[in-house]
């Protein structure tokens, strides 16, 4: 969370500094799909950005849609002597509430319902304000969670789960695989597509206005 | 390898939350100038913070694995699993593939994290020198990884919120489970509290 204290002077905006490492570089221009990389330990340090503000907005609202999308849909649907049951996401988190594993509960709902749609609706609101060079209010609070977050999303694992779980489950019953779980693989791919774009660089193309 | 300076020689300090390059005013309560975070030249107490949460994971792996994660109750017949005799019924009646993937996301990832984690937390506190590289490499693999161990937590819950077929067959979940949710978690916490800069501080670093 932000913090008062003393701040020190920008440097020059020609240095990059590995993260992974905090070996300093002097920037330059990377040409088409070129990768930096830090020659002490590897890590990547920037890449061509191959999309732009514009192409980033897109990815987002798409992703919100096929979230929706996967959201309303039943998952799977699993049939024993006629008797059907299906479930959706929500499904599965009230289940392991009522179940006394409420820890799980939790960590479902959060890793894979509220930090996805909190990073898409933060993400949108900053990129919207983005196409034009400003910074959306709240910009900062934004970026700052946006980074926080990050890492607690887990919808790509969560595709991998369910094709267990129609295995595991194929060996008793009928399993049909539900409109929810394609939804889910389109998000994978957005998510996959997004996983080589820093969002930071928001920092550097947008400016603070004087209102 | 001496000809790349590094921020601290230089007199900079990178913000973690924005990248903003600052000059380094050594002032403990130093602020980025640009997104308010907090600047530190390392996390703060990495090694401590790494270890305790290593070490809790550590505990609540144990039950993890040792206790039960699912029963499965079919026609009266109550049987419970836990995570490794799951992986040996999908490989004998399911898919043996997918078998081994939940093994590496169950077994192998969580057991890698943690000897990877002490390893870094081991060699960097004495400043070794070896193989400085491979272990950069070791950690950024540990935390590529690390979440996808929740893939059976999710199973567990799909199979739960499905299987409910009243006396015919039902799956129900076992306290395992909740222990399991946790050992990802904590291990994730631990591995982002590492700081991989650490690995690359000589013996002329002081913090
Ligand atoms: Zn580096
Ligand atoms: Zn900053």
């Amino acid at each position: 969370m932000p913090v008062q204290g003393v701040k020190p002077k920008i440097a020059p905006p020609t240095l990059w500094i590995c993260e992974h490492c905090d070996t300093v570089y002097h920037r330059r221009e990377l040409a088409c799909g070129e990768v930096a990389r830090c020659a002490r330990c590897d890590a990547i340090l920037a890449r061509h950005h191959s999309i732009g503000v514009r192409g980033m907005l897109a990815l987002v609202l798409t992703a919100m849609i096929a979230f929706v999308q996967a959201n309303i849909w039943p998952i799977v649907t699993l049939g024993l002597n006629g008797q059907m049951i299906s479930t959706t996401l929500w499904g599965c988190i009230v289940m392991m509430w009522r179940e006394h594993t409420q820890v799980v509960a939790v960590i479902v709902a959060c890793t894979l319902f509220f930090v996805p749609i909190g990073k898409m609706l933060l993400l949108g609101w900053v990129l919207l304000y983005a196409r034009t060079g400003r910074r959306a209010p709240g910009f900062r609070l934004a970026m700052v969670t946006l980074y926080r977050i990050g890492p607690w999303t887990m919808s790509e694992v969560f595709v991998l789960g369910t094709l267990v779980a129609i295995v595991k489950a194929n060996m008793y019953f009928d399993v049909i695989p539900d409109a929810g779980i394609f939804a889910y693989g389109v998000l994978m791919l957005i998510i996959t597509a997004f996983s080589s774009i820093d969002v930071r660089r928001l920092w550097d193309l947008t400016e603070e206005r004087p209102a | 390898m001496s000809t790349l300076p590094r921020a601290s020689e230089l007199g900079l300090i990178g913000c973690h939350v924005c990248g903003l390059v600052c000059r380094d005013i050594r002032a403990p309560d130093a602020a980025c100038p640009r997104c308010g975070s907090a600047l530190h030249r390392r996390k703060s107490a990495s090694y401590s913070k790494t270890w305790a949460l290593l070490i809790a994971a550590f505990l609540v792996y144990l039950p993890a694995n040792l206790l039960p994660i699912t029963r499965t109750v079919s026609l009266g017949d109550v049987d419970d699993n836990t995570i490794l005799t799951g992986v040996v019924e999908l490989w004998v009646k399911g898919s043996p593939y997918l078998a081994v993937i939940v093994f590496t996301a169950s077994i192998v990832v969580p057991v890698l994290k943690f000897f990877a984690l002490g390893l870094l937390l081991i060699s960097s506190r004495r400043r070794s020198q070896w193989a400085q590289r491979q272990r950069a490499k070791l950690f950024r693999l540990v935390e590529f990884i690390g979440y996808w161990s929740m893939l059976d937590v999710f199973v567990v819950a799909l199979l739960t919120a499905l299987v409910q077929f009243g006396f015919f067959s039902q799956v129900e979940p076992l306290p395992g489970v909740v222990f399991f949710g946790l050992t990802v978690v904590i291990t994730m916490l631990a591995s982002m509290s590492f700081d991989p800069r650490l690995i690359w501080d000589g013996r002329e670093f002081d913090d």
